[in-house]
């Protein structure tokens, strides 16, 4: 890769991405940056410190008087949830989700871009079936798959009737059982992530150069070498800007979980973000709800942060 | 020795990759589709056992039910609230968030300062903040202020959410116009300013309709915030709106469909209109830095 890096006189990779000779205006661009900054503070910045706080006090929203702070409490909400088993039940079956979604939606999305980028007929029309899932809110996602999963009147069993895998009488719960509903969700999830992925690989993989491919040829490489040892390492920046967009929206699968099962039954598909939703607004209980706020505010900057670093460093690569 | 497919046995190869990424496609869309048809389909053919597969009569029905033109129906969901509400609310933060959003993504793009990366950082990140852990705060104090249940407050949380994707794809757009371009402007006796607004917006009107597009999608599927901080039809949008249609026990299949088809109009319209601009707005960077 590195016959690609021809700009002459690098001077260390990294500067050259931070800087690419950008121009010294003393304080002008901090004058085009505060309307932005100081919005984000203040929408987003200050409310989350005030749900820190919040987070240290046992604040229920019917007890207007439990709003106050004592050091001797600060930490219970936390220490609450560190002992309830349904915490630790959805942080497993968020991070059980997280894995598989991200994992299957790229290794899907690849094989899809890659199939794509071969296609020689009808190249737009495919295109334009690809974005079709992209016209679909994420609540409607989550809707139309709970529709097609229902277990009386859903698509998917009407299907199994119909084709007679299934009998009449032996209609599958897919919402219901364990762990189908998981499943579902999973694949509700999939499906809505898809596209976005798929666009941004196709459109690596078609900007790659012909020659590299031309020259493995020649030396007898296989399909499966040529993807392994030339588009996978050379997609890679592609693949980092496609799983940060990801990353950035993967609490949009809360919309999807809470049309379908809303963490039921019975708490089986219950994940991070439902239960902050049941522990605040339906119980209430805002102090509680604000700690596990938090816990998964870091865990979803964390992720992004990953990355984020991870796409510059590719950047930097190439 | 590994064959390579050369002549008429790459052409039948190809055939196939192209039959088989037809069938994928279809599955891919289909389940959309149906939801479309639903939507114009007796609702005998939808709640029948055995299944009616093919659509065999098509109707504007749902839609009459809907807007009230149906004498028989007496609950209603409240649509024109809906509408009235995403339009509003979509519109407004959309306009504000790409004049800041640009504005930003300008600096980034052209300028050298202090804390250049940990601004760009930090705004990001508050892009990652999930819309469920920001609602309940954001419930609080809007109490206070009188600003739960009302549109303009909606906005308000919108423009601050689509500020960081909009200045990162701005921060795109404005790096492909070459730097030569600024300077001869200086040279010229521009400011900083006047090379901006009158050289630089000027040519990145395809990125900025692009991330116009992105922030008004954003707003007009946002559900998270929206379904905690409107408790009635006054704010609330279409994608809690949606609820209207289930019951305890019972849901409305086909009047959901109807009303996820007006859901979609904006979406439709943005990938007829921005399919080649998404790509390389999406993308640029990761070809060269």
């Amino acid at each position: 890769m590195a016959a690609n890096s021809n700009s002459p006189g690098e001077k260390g990779a990294a500067t050259r991405f931070l800087e690419v000779s950008r121009i010294e205006a003393g304080f002008f661009p901090f004058a085009m940056i505060s309307p932005a900054l100081i919005l984000i503070l203040l929408v987003v910045g200050f409310p989350l410190l005030y749900s820190l706080y919040v987070s240290f006090t046992p604040y229920e929203l019917l007890k207007p008087n439990s709003l106050n702070f004592t050091t001797a409490r600060a930490l219970r909400n936390y220490q609450k949830l560190l002992n309830d088993e349904i915490f630790w039940r959805s942080l497993w079956n968020t991070i059980v989700f997280l894995a598989v979604t991200v994992n299957l939606s790229y290794a899907l999305s690849m094989a899809l871009s890659q199939l794509l980028a071969r296609v020689t007929v009808g190249q737009s029309l495919l295109r334009t079936l690809l974005m079709v899932p992209m016209m679909f809110a994420p609540i409607l996602v989550g809707m139309q798959f709970r529709w097609f999963f229902n277990a009386n009147v859903g698509l998917v069993n009407n299907f199994l009737i119909s084709i007679g895998l299934i009998q009449e009488q032996g209609q599958i719960a897919w919402l219901v059982d364990v762990p189908l509903g998981m499943i579902s969700i999973m694949i509700a999830s999939i499906w809505m992530n898809i596209p976005v992925l798929t666009i941004i690989l196709l459109a690596g993989t078609l900007s790659l150069p012909s020659e590299t491919f031309e020259a493995a040829e020649v030396d007898g490489a296989s399909g499966w070498q040529k993807f392994r040892f030339i588009t996978f390492p050379l997609l890679a920046p592609f693949s980092y800007i496609a799983l940060t967009i990801m990353s950035l929206d993967i609490a949009r699968a809360f919309d999807i979980v809470r049309i379908m099962t809303d963490g039921g039954p019975a708490r089986r598909t219950e994940m991070l973000w439902t239960y902050i939703t049941r522990l605040a607004i339906e119980d209430t209980k805002f102090g509680l709800g604000s700690a596990m706020s938090w816990i998964t505010v870091s865990l979803s900057v964390l992720f992004t942060l990953y990355f984020f670093r991870q796409l510059v460093k590719a950047r930097i690569v190439q | 020795m590994i064959t390579r497919s050369v002549g008429p046995n790459r052409q039948r190869n190809d055939r196939i990759w192209n039959a088989v990424a037809w069938v994928v496609l279809l599955m891919l869309a289909l389940p959309a589709l149906w939801i479309i048809i639903t939507a114009f389909r007796p609702n005998v053919e939808i709640n029948t056992f055995p299944p009616v597969w093919i659509p065999q009569r098509l109707t504007l029905e749902a839609y009459a039910n809907m807007f009230g033109l149906n004498p028989e129906v007496q609950q209603r969901v409240a649509v024109e609230a809906y509408l009235r509400n995403s339009l509003l609310a979509s519109g407004v933060s959309t306009a504000i968030a790409v004049a800041l959003g640009t504005l930003a993504g300008y600096a980034f793009a052209r300028f050298r300062f202090r804390f250049h990366t940990p601004l760009f950082l930090g705004i990001m990140l508050s892009r990652a903040v999930p819309g469920v852990a920001l609602s309940l705060p954001l419930f609080l104090l809007f109490n206070r202020f009188g600003l739960v249940n009302n549109v303009l407050g909606l906005a308000l949380v919108y423009i601050a959410i689509n500020i960081p994707f909009t200045a990162w794809l701005m921060d795109g757009f404005f790096r492909q116009i070459p730097k030569e371009l600024t300077e001869s402007a200086y040279i010229d006796g521009c400011g900083y300013w006047s090379a901006f607004w009158r050289i630089e917006l000027p040519l990145s009107l395809p990125g900025l309709a692009t991330a116009a597009i992105f922030a008004f999608l954003a707003a007009w599927n946002e559900f998270q915030i929206v379904s905690v901080l409107a408790r009635n039809n006054a704010a609330k949008t279409f994608p809690p709106g949606l609820f209207a249609f289930t019951e305890q026990f019972t849901v409305d299949w086909r009047g959901m469909a109807a009303m996820s088809v007006i859901m979609m109009a904006p979406a439709v319209i943005f990938v007829i209109l921005v399919q080649r601009n998404l790509v390389s707005g999406l993308t640029f960077g990761a070809v060269k830095g």
